[in-house]
């Protein structure tokens, strides 16, 4: 179970627009709010495009046991710094949080050996949740199974795996 | 109570203000326990796993799927080396160091002459016609116009 921690950056799914507010859902006890300017750009004209069941990067400003977590899609200085809707298309899927942290350490074999397949793109929530983007729907399927049986391979394994992959 | 009227004086006011805090304090209870040093805690919460293990940012892309990812890639991971920091600030300037020395250089001379009086002006423009005189050819051409200038004293 994740709980928000101030400063995470996390995958949410859209639930809910009421008013000037997103309500997201991070994996957490509550949904988190995200307010309609905390994008970078965001005017009270110029309102960002999301629907339900969007997905959104972003970082929480407040999270507390006492109060509801807010998220934004904005860093300090103003910069979106690629937070914010992700696009059209890709996977998601949850894990464990103990993967997600040996993913996120400074050199990760199975990143670095994942990047030689072919090109794709990641996003990792601190929430457990992993989003995959690759050209044809049989490579994303691919890293996300590889993904999700990391946790459980030894390296071994892993690279056995992937040079029958390379092989193909 | 008698310092809330209003009719007194101030000072007669504070005196009974004082007076009738004494009585309070004295029915208060407390402790009569020295108190406990405040020890400066060497434990600090963390709750974000982020810094514990200095973990690299979310977001990623690979073999140029999305290229401003991976631009934004080098540049979060390289906040924490400081030596690209170092790089980024010398690349900020626009103008580089020896086009400022030159530029200044120049523009020192240009701005000076608008300050030269008229005589000192036509000084400088006749030098430099001068130059260039002297140097599309190498014969002998007086500079008249210098003997100008120079007050010639009539012979007697």
């Amino acid at each position: 179970q994740y709980v928000p921690v101030k400063g995470d950056h996390v995958i949410g799914i859209v639930t809910a627009k009421a008013g000037d507010v997103f309500k997201l859902d991070v994996g957490g006890s509550e949904p988190a709010s995200l307010s309609y300017l905390a994008f970078e750009g965001a005017t009270k004209r110029n309102r960002p495009n999301a629907q339900v069941g969007d997905l959104i990067y972003g970082q929480f400003l407040v999270a507390n046991k006492d109060m509801e977590p807010e998220m934004v899609c904005i860093d300090s200085s103003g910069k979106s710094s690629g937070m914010g809707i992700i696009g059209q298309d890709g996977f998601l899927f949850k894990v464990s949080l103990g993967l997600i942290r040996k993913l996120l350490a400074p050199k990760c074999e199975i990143i670095q050996e994942l990047s030689q397949l072919y090109p794709f793109e990641l996003v990792l929530g601190m929430n457990g949740r992993i989003w995959v983007k690759a050209k044809t729907v049989q490579q994303t399927l691919i890293i996300v199974n590889i993904l999700e049986a990391c946790e459980y391979m030894t390296a071994e394994q892993r690279r056995q795996a992937l040079a029958k992959l390379s092989g193909n | 109570l008698q310092f809330m009227q209003r009719g007194l004086d101030s000072q007669t006011k504070k005196q009974l203000e004082e007076e009738e805090k004494k009585i309070i304090s004295e029915e208060h209870w407390y402790l009569d326990v020295p108190d406990l040093k405040e020890k400066e805690s060497c434990i600090i919460e963390e709750r974000s796993f982020m810094r514990c293990e200095d973990l690299v940012y979310g977001r990623m892309s690979f073999k140029g799927f999305n290229p401003e990812i991976e631009k934004l890639m080098i540049q979060m991971n390289s906040k924490c080396k400081e030596e690209e920091i170092e790089v980024d600030d010398k690349m900020e300037a626009d103008v580089s160091d020896e086009e400022m020395a030159r530029r200044y250089e120049t523009l020192v001379g240009t701005i000076g002459k608008k300050f030269l009086r008229k005589r000192d002006q036509r000084v400088l423009k006749d030098d430099d016609e001068d130059d260039d005189i002297d140097e599309d050819r190498n014969s002998n051409i007086i500079p008249s116009k210098k003997a100008k200038k120079m007050f010639l004293k009539p012979q007697d």
